[in-house]
């Protein structure tokens, strides 16, 4: 049976955890409005970069650049894995690594190897506990305000390598920003790059019919060339920021439902506080009742 | 007086220039080339330097970008750029350090890999066109 003393002290010690995680959450709160204005920003130069990629892409043969050719044997593939530096975010983490297990375990045939990179702490020590090859990491970068160049700079190793044929497949795991309680481990295939999307027949009409008829200095070909690696950049820009974003919007969650569970915490122990002082004064009234009529006696 | 055309100047972190200009000038792959209401549709790849525009009032800009692409369209100017400045918020410091530093690389690494030798150049070509650029400014 705990004292008093005992469920006194344990109701302030989780009326401050509740503080905590109450100051964590609006903490994430305020930094998923950067992340999200950061991803709103990049919007309009994704979606032209897109239109402008498709319409070129139309325009040059199959196969006119080797960022495009898919390997006929894949030994060595690639995998950027997203992740948070820091924890406190529910199940968040331990989502998009075992996403990227289970994409390692499906590339890992015979004679086939896989190597990582990892932006963030939390994938980086699973990937050095269970001992993957890593070829790159980058901290401090997920979860808070970075700019175009990282991941650029990212983007540029990984067309090297694959061009020197280090890489013949290269893949990113990051978690897509769904909703405020919805977010979800994605795998996007980086390189070679998967076919673009043509602009749309109906689309056409209404922005690109007079797309054909560019002027293209140097040629589209050339052009293209020039697009694709930037192409890249753009996917891991875009995959970092949603990473970011999705992080702040678990850790809000996750802290929501920690200050929430302090609460019904803290009903449960006022109750058995309460009961046990009722207890006590009971009992010393039975003591005092107890010695006036041994007196009298 | 000419019709207007738009101006939109594109970076992944944000709009830089989103305005109606008289003409607009930009650093193509093969020279400085000038877009007036009507252009033909064309596309270009961008060279590091000056986009320089003459807004509906009259007044002449300058914006700095490293880089990227030029779409011209009728009535409407994009460009998409890795980076991308105003001539008054340049930052100066910032692009004399960089050049310093470039500078600093290209004469340590002449004899290593070519890439980092070519991406120093790079960085020391920026650099220098922005401490011009923002030494033109009033």
């Amino acid at each position: 049976m705990p004292t008093l003393k005992d469920i006194e002290n344990k109701i302030k010690a989780v009326k401050k955890t509740q503080q905590i995680t109450k100051a964590m959450n609006m903490v994430a709160a305020s930094r998923l409005r950067g992340a999200q204005s950061a991803m709103e920003s990049f919007r309009p130069y994704a979606g032209k970069f897109a239109e402008v990629l498709g319409s070129l892409a139309e325009r040059s043969g199959e196969g006119a650049n080797p960022l495009l050719v898919p390997r006929e044997e894949v030994k060595n593939v690639h995998i950027l894995l997203c992740t948070s530096d820091r924890g406190l975010c529910g199940g968040f983490n331990t989502n998009l690594i075992r996403r990227a297990e289970k994409l390692m375990v499906e590339k890992q045939q015979p004679g086939a190897t896989v190597s990582f990179t990892f932006f963030g702490k939390k994938g980086r020590s699973w990937g050095r506990k269970s001992q993957q090859t890593i070829v790159d990491e980058q901290v401090g970068i997920v979860g808070t305000q970075f700019g175009f160049d990282v991941a650029a700079t990212a983007g540029r190793k990984l067309v090297e390598s694959f061009l020197k044929g280090e890489f013949d497949e290269v893949h990113v795991v990051y978690a897509e920003f769904l909703s405020m309680a919805k977010q979800l481990p994605v795998v996007k295939q980086l390189l070679p790059i998967p076919p673009i999307e043509k602009v749309e027949e109906a689309d056409k009409e209404e922005v690109g019919a007079y797309l054909p008829e560019h002027i293209c200095e140097p040629s589209p070909e050339q052009l293209l060339g020039e697009m694709l690696p930037r192409n890249v950049y753009v996917q891991v820009y875009s995959a970092l920021l949603e990473t970011s974003t999705s992080e702040h919007a678990a850790r809000m969650m996750a802290m929501d439902n920690a200050t929430k569970a302090c609460k019904d915490m803290l009903e449960n122990l006022t109750l058995v506080y309460n009961k046990a002082r009722q207890a006590a004064i009971t009992a010393e009234l039975m003591d005092i009742v107890g010695g006036a009529e041994a007196l009298k006696g | 007086m000419a019709e207007n055309i738009t101006l939109e100047v594109v970076t992944p972190e944000k709009y830089v220039v989103s305005e109606e200009a008289q003409i607009v000038a930009s650093p193509g792959m093969f020279g400085e080339f000038g877009v007036l209401r009507g252009h033909t549709p064309f596309m270009t790849a961008l060279k590091v330097g000056p986009v320089r525009y003459t807004d509906a009032g009259g007044t002449e800009h300058c914006v700095f970008v490293s880089g990227g692409f030029a779409e011209a369209l009728p009535d409407k100017v994009t460009i998409l750029a890795e980076s991308a400045e105003r001539r008054r918020e340049i930052d100066l410091e910032r692009a004399l350090a960089a050049k310093q530093r470039a500078e600093k690389r290209l004469a340590e690494e002449r004899a290593r890999e070519e890439i980092d030798f070519l991406r120093a150049r790079l960085a020391l070509e920026r650099a220098i066109i922005r401490i011009r650029l923002a030494e033109t400014r009033k």
